[in-house]
C-alpha cells in the first residue's frame, strides 16, 4: 500500500479501486451490526466465500461484511446486488440455496423475502420496505451499503474526497464557516451548534489543542454510535481530520466504550490503514498539515460521557465532572483547549463539506437541522436503527417505520434521551420530533434513544429502573445528585413495593426541581427527568400504586397476584411441579390454587402453563 | 493464570508508563486476570510514579474493574432501558436462581460470575445475555436456563 502524496494520488487511486471492481458481476452484503452480530451473521461470511469458491465462482462475486443496516430486527440481513435482493433472518444453512438459485440462477428464494405485514405481499428490494421507504438515510447510508473494514471501499464510494477539498483549498476559517451555515447541532445530547464551538476552540489560545471524539455511548438503548463506529469508522475519522484542520488540532483523541470492542478493534484498524495511505498522521496528502488520532476505552461509567469527566479519566483520574465555568474549549485535556463532539456529529461532517452547508440546512426543521439517527427499540415490530429529518412527526418513526406495537397492543409512551430525559406519551404520537419540541414535551433529544413502551410497561417502574441506574452511576461528587437520587429512588422503591404514603409523589416533584437547579453537571440536572416527566404525564399511574396499592400494568411484584383461572385448568400439575416455592396446591385433574404467602411472583408457573390458565390480577 | 510481573511491566511498557495510560494498562490487566491482582495495583502505581491511592481510586470507581478474583465464565446480563421493558429482570432473577448467586458475585470454586452491564448496544435484540464474546439474544427464562446448563456441561 501506497502513500498517497497529494489530492491528485488519492484520486488516481479510487479510479484504480473503480476499475478493479469492473469484473465483479454480483456483490454479496452481509449485514455485520450489532443485532446481525448477535444473531449470528458473522458465520455467514465464510460460509458464503466457501460456497461461492467450491462453485468456482469466487472471481466475479464479492463478499462483504457491511456495518449494520438499520433494520435489526429482521437480522440476519443478506442483500445480493445489483438487485438488492433483501433476505431476512438468514442463517448459514440457507447459504448454498441463495448462492446455487439466487447468485447463479438469478431466482428468488421466496421464503427468505420479507413480507408485508399490512398487504401480505412480498417484498424483494430492500428500499421498497416500507421500514426503509420512509426514511432519510444520509450519514447512514453507506453503512450496510459498504465494506466495514476496507479503506478501498470507502475511498471507492467518494470517501476523503471531503479532506482532500478542504486541506486542498479550503481555509480553516472557510470550513468553520460551512459548518455553520448548516446548522448541525452535536447529537450527543447537548444540542450546541458544532460550527460554533469550533470556532470558539480554533480562537482559544494555545499551542496544543484536541480534536476529540466521544463515543462513550452510556445511554441504554442507543446504539447508533456503535454501529456507526463499527460499520464504517473512517466516516467518522474523517470528519475528525477535517474538524481538526478547522480548529488546528495536532492531536486526536477518541473515547470509546469498553462495552464496544468491535468499536474500538474496528476504529484502531481505521486509523492504521488511514495512516499507511498518508490520510492521518504527518504531512497528510502533502500538504504539511498533522494530526494524529489514538483510540481509548472507556471504564464502564456513564458520567465519562460527560465533557469534563471524559477528559479527566484520559488524564488518569476518577471520571468525575468539574464546573464548566471555564469552557472545555478553553481549557479541556490537560488545560489545553479541546473540541469534544459525538460519533454521529463528526460522520455528519464529510457530508456537509462535500454536499454544502446549504443542503445540510435544507433538511429539517427551523432550528433542528439535518437528519437524525433514533435507535427505535423496545416493544415494536420493526426495532432497528432509523434515521428521519429532524422535525419528522413521532407516529411516522412508530407505526411508518416501526410497524406498530407487537401483538395489537396499545401504544403508551417512547422513553427518549436515555436516563436524562423523558416520557412522551401516546398524545403526543403527532409531536414532530427536532430538539425544541422534545424539550417542550419535558424529555429530551438525548443521543437518540428511542425506547416504544406498551400498556404492559409501568411508568413508575420505569421511573424506578432510571433511578437505579443513576443511583449506581452518580458519581457522588456533589450532594444534589449524590443524596437526592438515592433519596427519590427510595421513594420510587417504596411505591412498587406497595408502602407508598400520601404525599411522596409530592415530595418527588420537589426533589427533583432542587436538584435540577443544584447539581453540578448535566447529569445530576437532568437527573429527575425520568421522574418528573412520568409524573407530568402518567400521575394516575403513580396514584394507583401509592393510594390503591395497585399497579395497572400489572408489573410491580408486591402488587400483583397470580391467579389459577378455575375454567381453564385441567390440574395437569405441570405449574405445581415448576414451582420452585412450592407455592402451588392441588390434586391431579383438579383445579390447582396458588397459597399467595409463599409465592415470589417469579412467573415460571405461567410461562409453563400450556392452557393460559394463569393471569396476574 | 497465575500473576506474573513481566506480563503486567509489558503491558505497562505497550502504553506508556505515563498517567494518561493508566486507564488502558488498568483494563488490559483487568482482561488479562479477569481482576486486578492487589500486587498489579501497586506495581502501576510504582511504575507510573503517582500513589497507589489513586491507582485505587480509578480502581474503586470504574464499574469494569474487580478487586477480587472472579470466574472462568463471566456472564453480562444487559440492564439496558430495551432489555428491561422486554423482561430483563426476569432473566436476572432466574440467572439468580439457576446459579445461586446474586448479581455481582462469583460462585465459590471460580466457574462463573454474573454482572449486570448498563447497555451492550444490542437493543434490537432484547434482553440479551453476553457471555465471552457470544451475544445470546432475545433471551426468555427458559432459553437462560437452557444457556446455564450448556456452560456447565462445557465447563466439565
Amino acid at each position: 500500500m501506497s502513500r498517497l502524496n497529494s489530492v491528485q494520488d488519492l484520486n488516481s487511486l479510487r479510479e484504480e479501486i473503480n476499475r478493479n471492481r469492473e469484473s465483479i458481476k454480483k456483490r454479496i452484503r452481509i449485514c455485520g451490526g450489532p443485532g446481525c452480530h448477535s444473531g449470528g451473521g458473522v458465520h455467514l461470511v465464510p460460509a458464503f466465500e466457501n460456497e461461492l469458491s467450491e462453485r468456482q465462482a469466487s472471481r466475479e462475486h464479492m463478499v462483504t461484511l457491511t456495518g449494520c443496516h438499520g433494520f435489526c430486527a429482521r437480522g440476519p440481513i443478506v442483500v445480493i446486488e445489483p438487485q438488492n435482493i433483501f433476505y431476512e433472518r438468514v442463517s448459514k444453512e440457507r447459504v448454498a440455496e441463495i448462492v446455487e438459485r439466487t447468485i447463479l440462477r438469478d431466482e428468488l428464494v421466496e421464503d427468505l423475502l420479507f413480507v408485508d405485514p399490512v398487504t401480505g405481499e412480498k417484498i424483494v428490494r430492500e428500499r421498497d420496505i416500507p421500514f426503509y421507504a420512509g426514511q432519510e438515510r444520509i450519514i447512514f447510508n453507506d453503512t450496510g451499503l459498504n465494506w466495514s473494514t476496507d479503506i478501498d471501499d470507502y475511498i471507492s464510494r467518494g470517501g476523503y474526497s471531503a479532506l482532500a477539498k478542504v486541506v486542498s483549498g479550503m481555509k480553516p476559517e472557510e470550513v468553520i464557516e460551512e459548518m455553520k451555515l448548516s446548522g448541525l447541532r452535536g447529537r450527543g445530547g447537548g444540542g450546541f451548534p458544532a460550527g460554533v464551538k469550533w470556532e470558539s476552540c480554533r480562537r482559544a489560545r494555545g499551542e496544543i489543542k484536541y480534536v476529540m471524539c466521544n463515543a462513550d455511548e452510556g445511554d441504554p438503548g442507543a446504539y447508533m454510535d456503535r454501529a456507526l463506529l463499527e460499520g464504517n469508522p473512517h466516516q467518522v475519522i474523517e470528519g475528525m481530520i477535517i474538524g481538526g484542520y478547522a480548529i488546528g488540532a495536532t492531536e486526536g483523541h477518541v473515547y470509546c466504550r469498553y462495552e464496544y470492542p468491535l468499536a474500538v478493534k474496528n476504529c484502531n484498524w481505521a486509523i492504521q490503514q488511514a495512516k499507511s495511505y498518508g490520510l492521518l498522521g504527518n504531512n497528510i496528502l502533502g500538504t504539511g498539515f498533522n494530526l494524529d488520532i489514538f483510540v481509548n476505552r472507556g471504564g464502564g461509567a456513564f458520567v465519562c460521557g460527560e465533557s469534563t469527566a471524559l477528559m479527566a479519566s484520559l488524564e488518569g483520574k476518577i471520571g468525575e465532572p468539574r464546573g464548566k465555568h471555564i469552557h472545555t474549549v478553553e481549557k479541556g485535556l490537560w488545560m489545553r483547549p479541546s473540541n469534544l463532539n459525538n460519533v454521529e456529529t463528526w460522520a455528519s461532517v464529510p457530508l456537509i463539506i462535500n454536499r454544502g452547508g446549504k443542503w445540510f440546512a435544507s433538511i429539517g426543521t427551523e432550528r433542528s437541522k439535518g437528519t437524525k439517527i433514533f435507535s427505535v427499540v423496545g416493544k415494536i415490530n420493526n426495532s432497528g436503527l432509523v434515521e428521519v429529518a429532524m422535525g419528522t412527526p413521532l407516529r411516522k418513526i412508530v407505526y411508518d417505520i416501526g410497524g406498530g406495537i407487537p401483538g395489537g397492543k396499545r401504544f403508551k409512551a417512547v422513553q427518549t434521551g436515555g436516563p436524562s430525559g423523558g416520557c412522551v406519551p401516546d398524545k403526543l404520537i403527532d409531536l414532530p420530533v427536532d430538539y425544541e419540541k422534545l424539550k417542550q414535551a419535558g424529555s429530551m433529544m438525548g443521543s437518540g434513544g428511542m425506547i416504544i413502551m406498551d400498556e404492559d410497561t409501568c411508568m413508575v417502574d420505569v421511573a424506578r429502573y432510571f433511578l437505579t441506574f443513576l443511583a449506581e452511576e452518580s458519581c457522588g461528587k456533589c450532594v444534589p445528585c449524590r443524596v437526592g437520587v438515592k433519596r427519590m429512588l427510595e421513594i420510587v422503591t417504596r411505591m412498587c413495593g406497595g408502602k407508598g404514603k400520601p404525599g411522596d409523589i409530592e415530595q418527588l416533584e420537589e426533589l427533583g426541581k432542587s436538584m435540577k437547579e443544584a447539581a453540578l453537571c448535566g447529569l445530576g440536572k437532568s437527573a429527575p427527568n425520568p421522574v418528573l416527566s412520568t409524573i407530568h404525564y402518567f400521575r394516575d399511574e403513580y396514584e394507583a400504586h401509592v393510594y390503591e396499592k395497585k399497579c395497572p400494568a400489572k408489573v410491580c411484584k408486591a402488587l400483583i397476584t397470580y391467579v389459577i383461572d378455575v375454567d381453564k385448568c385441567t390440574g395437569c400439575g405441570r405449574c405445581r411441579i415448576k414451582c420452585p416455592e412450592g407455592a402451588i396446591l392441588g390434586a391431579k385433574k383438579e383445579c390447582h390454587v396458588i397459597d399467595e404467602d409463599i409465592c415470589v411472583r417469579c412467573g415460571i408457573c405461567m410461562d409453563s402453563c400450556k392452557f393460559g390458565a394463569i393471569t396476574i390480577e | 493464570m497465575e500473576f506474573n510481573l513481566q506480563d503486567v511491566d509489558a503491558i505497562i511498557d505497550h502504553w506508556g508508563p505515563k498517567p494518561a495510560s493508566l486507564l488502558q494498562i488498568m483494563l488490559d490487566i483487568n482482561h488479562q486476570y479477569h481482576y486486578l491482582p492487589k500486587e498489579s495495583i501497586q506495581r502501576v502505581a510504582q511504575r507510573l510514579s503517582m500513589p497507589v491511592s489513586q491507582v485505587y481510586s480509578v480502581a474503586s470507581f470504574f464499574k469494569v474493574f474487580s478487586l477480587k478474583p472472579r470466574g472462568r465464565v463471566i456472564m453480562h446480563v444487559c440492564t439496558g432501558t430495551a432489555c428491561h421493558v422486554k423482561g430483563g429482570p426476569r432473566i436476572i432473577e432466574r440467572l439468580e436462581q439457576e446459579l445461586n448467586l446474586k448479581a455481582g458475585e462469583t460462585s465459590e470454586d471460580l466457574f462463573i460470575t454474573l454482572e449486570t452491564v448498563n447497555c451492550v448496544g444490542a437493543c434490537a435484540a432484547a434482553p440479551v445475555v453476553v457471555v465471552g464474546e457470544a451475544t445470546h439474544s432475545e433471551m426468555t427464562p427458559s432459553k437462560t436456563s437452557a444457556l446455564v446448563k450448556q456452560l456447565k456441561e462445557e465447563e466439565a
